[in-house]
């Protein structure tokens, strides 16, 4: 039984970067100071979440209601932090000071505009992104999902010009859409269904509803495309579409927070809303397995045609969610936890490599696959980088991506999935057919005619340091995974029936 | 003193306007001041009244101590369902009179006293239609509401204005004189205007209360009221009306005319046929809320058509009156859908204040009256630009705002009554809006040539352009911002205003049921 115990550190850690929004807009003239106050933000957001860990860590959950509710007539604003929700804030809000390191060499490299809006609403989007995390009861998820969404708008149209507004176009149409049409009718069915309970505990809302094959289906698909964040096809299109935003908006939004957000929140559908003995009980995940499955192999072979890196580097984000919502949907042990710890080594890989095609564009004006031949000597650091990176994504050792796949892996074999089992391995070979060739392209092919040998031309430190580090970390969670393990176990013991 | 604060919100703004017919036509500065110190009294006796009907119950008041149902004597009832609304009135009115400060004095300076008397006398009209417990009254306050109307809506310079005033006119006094006829069959067989007796009556009698008589009054006084908060297809006078008054008048007129009108239907429904009368004949709320989705669905194409800003925000009205008029008819055994009803007309209110305050400041300091004049508004007026992306959120009904709140107790309400095509309407109408408003936002970041200001490869350093701010004057920019935040704040404590609502209605509508 877990302890519940009350403790303002979550809402200290949304509001660190909210409080940043006025600085930065007040420091709009000293650059200095304004960048200053995102690496305050960002720092101080890190340690309210690292306060949280020990007291997650002995088993215990924290609470906080922030606008009470009435019972039997609407829903308080609260937070609940459990590991998952820990587990995803950390990857997040670390990786947001990395990020942001990274947005002033790449904002300043390019001579963007707007650099203020910009840094604004990054904050702005990292306080959603960890209201979701910590989000106690559907309607705050929501709350924190729709505000996630329009803060995001500003960043992926960003260029103003006419790509980003038919990208931001199909980004809003496509998240608000979905959101609006099955994700509110999808809250509000269970809100009736329940009798009014709609908070995450220890027992799932629906787990003792007499729920049909049907309504159930009906219902968790409708989550599952409700939150299209999670790019689950055939409401996928938006992700490619928003690469038309500043790389570090596609490096921490598009490889972590935004899309992870979704996978979180069909993770919290099927353990906290449904709960796994219901669904196993109904056998309605078989459905949204083989919908995730078809979405990992598509997306996968769709990367496999793309020549923009960064367009190649979205679908196979849009595969590597669907590895989540699977591993979630197989409804055991091992994939629960695989899952869950995919969150953390996708996103620490994946991010890697937007920072690659992020200092590649900055260094050499390049944004397609076909002109990189030979600029693995030009940019060593980077390529070795965007190689471990892609190792990380793989899943190949020594990289944290291994383990969280052999963990999805070993879930499939305990469901006796042995069709799902083969989509792993088939998607595995095709992860490397659509990154590997670049690498090769990169180091064994020569520069192309007529390009002088300019020698070493990196990006500017301040792109290549949070690449390097991040790809350090996707090694480093090879070796030390066991705060994740911890984190994870602790939504699947007593979460997950032992098999 | 606090025995006559029922009376006390009537009478303050109908001083006020005796002291500016007297006084502001010589000397222009004492409108401002009159006007806001009135607003502020009425304020301030609503707020005094939601405290004692939330301590003691509904507050009757007796105008001139005559009592029901001897003699033609005026009674006034405050009671959970109408207090809140006096608030919202107040606010809605004291935001709109400060707005108003310039445009009205600028345009036709020997016109400003005129403008604030009608202002006031609106507001009693609305104070009193609210508040008021006699069937007949309302009628008669309906009409010193709409006659100030016609007044505001003719008051500018532009001839459509006076031609969209004479269309109102028309109409609106074909929805009076029908209101007008079915209270005068109820006077007839009952022989009684005031609504607790004519509850008490029909409650006690129910050969008489299914009378053709009394269900011929109840359809004359409906459609009379639709009239007047133009319920497809009914809205004929508005879009007009509300576009081609002054931006003072609009704002003002465009949230609160029709929410009240929303509001006697509900008053009508609640406290004089009584809810179970209305529950037992269940094919009617089916047909009402079949009206209410059409209307809905209306509302949202016509704003879709729309290429002008108000227009648009006037064809989004059309709708809302849709969600309310379906709410209050979806008859689910808990009331949400009334209870959302009313909440509505709460929330409604500051949206659409907010949206038209927004609309009128782009109006009258950007001079942009069509959407694709928006360009760049982000940059021009940053505050303005956000007050106005808050109204559209809520309009949207994004949580943490009103809007989204309302809509969770209107769907929750077609859900239990099993209403599903209205659930859709909502839904469908939510996304109608998202496009609406996101298309303007996009405009309004974007500027006016995308394409043509930087190519593939990026912009490069705009912020060396010189940026034009045109932020608007504070006494326009102040009621914006404080109707942004009232939606927020409307919004997250939705709870305890719910609460108010519900154990008022509930309250209510069972003593009309034992018949008192």
């Amino acid at each position: 039984m877990e302890n519940s115990v009350q403790s303002y550190l979550p809402l200290w850690a949304c509001l660190a970067s909210l409080v940043a929004v006025p600085l930065i807009v007040i420091f709009r003239r000293e650059i200095f100071l304004r960048e200053l106050v995102t690496f305050g933000a960002g720092a101080l957001k890190f340690a309210f979440v690292l306060a949280m860990l020990p007291i997650i860590l002995e088993g215990n959950v924290i609470d906080l209601t922030l606008v009470p509710g009435i019972d039997g007539l609407n829903v308080p604003i609260a937070f609940r932090v459990d590991g998952l929700g820990l587990l995803f804030a950390l990857v997040a809000s670390s990786l947001w000071i990395l990020t942001s390191l990274y947005a002033v060499g790449y904002m300043r490299g390019l001579h963007e505009h707007s650099q203020t809006r910009f840094f604004a609403f990054f904050a702005l989007s990292l306080c959603a992104t960890l209201g979701v995390a910590f989000a106690g009861n559907l309607f705050t998820l929501y709350l924190f999902y729709e505000m996630l969404s329009l803060s995001t708008w500003p960043l992926v149209t960003h260029h103003q010009d006419k790509e980003a507004r038919g990208g931001g176009r199909t980004y809003l149409s496509y998240l608000l859409g979905t959101s609006i049409a099955f994700a509110i009718p999808a809250i509000l069915f269970t809100y009736v269904r329940s009798g009014g309970e709609v908070s995450f505990g220890p027992e799932a809302i629906l787990s003792d509803s007499d729920l049909g094959y049907w309504p159930a289906l009906a219902l968790l698909l409708a989550f599952a495309f409700g939150f299209s964040k999670a790019g689950l096809m055939p409401f996928h299109s938006w992700l490619p579409g928003a690469m038309v935003a500043p790389t570090p908006v596609s490096a921490l939004l598009h490889a972590v927070a935004v899309v992870k957000v979704g996978v979180f929140c069909i993770i919290r559908v099927v353990t906290g809303v449904f709960g796994v003995d219901l669904l196993g009980r109904l056998g309605v995940n078989g459905v949204l397995a083989w919908v995730a499955a078809f979405t990992v192999i598509t997306s996968s072979l769709i990367a496999l045609t793309q020549d923009n890196l960064k367009r190649r580097l979205a679908f196979s984000t849009i595969g590597q969610l669907s590895y989540i919502i699977l591993g979630v949907a197989l409804l055991t042990e091992h994939a629960v936890m695989g899952s869950i710890m995919h969150i953390a080594m996708h996103a620490v890989g994946k991010i890697t490599l937007f920072f690659c095609a992020g200092a590649i564009f900055v260094a050499c004006g390049k944004k397609y696959i076909s002109e990189l031949d030979g600029l693995g000597r030009r940019m060593p650091v980077t390529f070795a980088a965007f190689a471990i990176g892609a190792m990380s994504v793989t899943g190949l050792p020594p990289t944290g991506g291994l383990l969280s796949k052999l963990y999805l892996v070993w879930g499939a074999a305990e469901a006796n999935e042995i069709a799902l089992l083969c989509v792993f391995l088939v998607s595995t070979i095709l992860n490397g057919a659509y990154f590997f060739p670049i690498v090769y392209r990169a180091f064994f092919k020569p520069l192309p005619e007529g390009s002088a040998d300019t020698g070493i031309a990196e990006a500017p430190l301040a792109c290549v340091i949070p690449l390097a580090l991040t790809a350090a970390g996707s090694i480093l969670l090879f070796f030390f995974p066991g705060l994740l393990f911890d984190l994870a176990g602790l939504m699947v013991n007593g979460d997950v029936a032992n098999p | 003193m606090s025995d006559h604060y029922p009376a006390l919100v009537l009478l303050a703004p109908l001083f006020g306007a005796l002291v500016i017919g007297l006084f502001g036509l010589r000397d222009h500065r004492v409108c401002l001041p009159v006007v806001v110190s009135a607003l502020g009294v009425s304020l301030f006796a609503a707020i005094s009244l939601v405290l004692s009907v939330s301590s003691g119950g509904p507050v009757d008041y007796f105008v001139a101590g005559w009592k029901e149902p001897i003699g033609i004597g005026i009674q006034l009832r405050a009671d959970a369902i109408n207090t809140p609304l006096l608030v919202v009135i107040a606010i809605v009115a004291l935001l709109a009179a400060i707005f108003s400060i310039r445009p009205a004095a600028e345009r036709d300076s020997e016109k400003t006293p005129y403008f604030y008397v009608l202002f006031l006398l609106l507001c009693v009209g609305l104070f009193g239609i609210t508040i008021t417990a006699d069937a007949f009254n309302v009628f008669v306050l309906i009409e010193v509401t709409a006659l100030s109307s016609y007044g505001l809506v003719a008051i500018g310079q532009s001839k459509r204005g006076k031609v969209a005033a004479f269309h109102y006119l028309i109409m609106g006094t074909v929805g009076a004189s029908f209101y007008l006829l079915g209270v005068g069959y109820l006077y007839l067989k009952l022989g009684s205007l005031n609504m607790q007796d004519i509850h008490g009556i029909l409650a006690s009698d129910d050969a008489l209360a299914d009378s053709r008589a009394i269900r011929t009054a109840f359809v004359f006084i409906l459609v009379g009221i639709w009239t007047k908060m133009a319920f497809f297809p009914l809205h004929g006078w508005l879009p007009n009306a509300y576009s081609y008054s002054p931006s003072g008048s609009a704002a003002i007129l465009a949230p609160l005319v029709t929410k009240v009108s929303v509001y006697v239907m509900v008053r009508m429904m609640v406290s004089v046929f009584g809810l179970d009368r209305l529950e037992a004949n269940v094919e009617w709320g089916h047909f009402v809320v079949w009206l209410a989705i059409i209307a809905i669905a209306a509302g949202s194409t016509m704003a879709l058509a729309q290429r002008e800003i108000k227009k648009m925000l006037c064809c989004l009205i059309i709708a809302e009156v849709g969600y309310m008029v379906g709410g209050a008819w979806l008859g689910d055994p808990q009331r949400w859908g009334l209870t959302g009803t009313v909440y509505h007309i709460l929330a409604d209110a500051l949206m659409t204040s907010c949206l038209f305050l927004a609309a009128g400041i782009f109006a009258k300091w950007l001079g942009a009256l069509k959407l694709e004049d928006l360009s760049g508004l982000f940059r021009k007026m940053p505050l303005a630009a956000a007050g106005f992306v808050v109204g559209g959120l809520a309009i949207i009904g994004v949580p943490p705002t009103c809007g989204f709140y309302s809509k969770f107790y209107l769907i929750r309400g077609g859900i239990e009554s099993g209403q599903w095509t209205y659930v859709v309407a909502l839904l469908a109408s939510s996304l109608v809006n998202a496009v609406l408003f996101f298309r303007i936002f996009e405009i309004a970041y974007f500027g006016k040539k995308p394409a043509d200001s930087h190519g593939d490869d990026h912009g490069h350093d705009h912020e060396s352009e010189p940026v034009v701010r045109l932020e608007p004057p504070l006494h326009a920019l102040i009621p914006l911002l404080v109707a942004a935040a009232l939606l927020v704040l409307l919004g997250l404590f939705n709870g305890p205003v719910v609460e108010f609502i519900r154990t008022g209605l509930i309250e209510t509508a069972a003593v009309v049921s034992t018949g008192r």
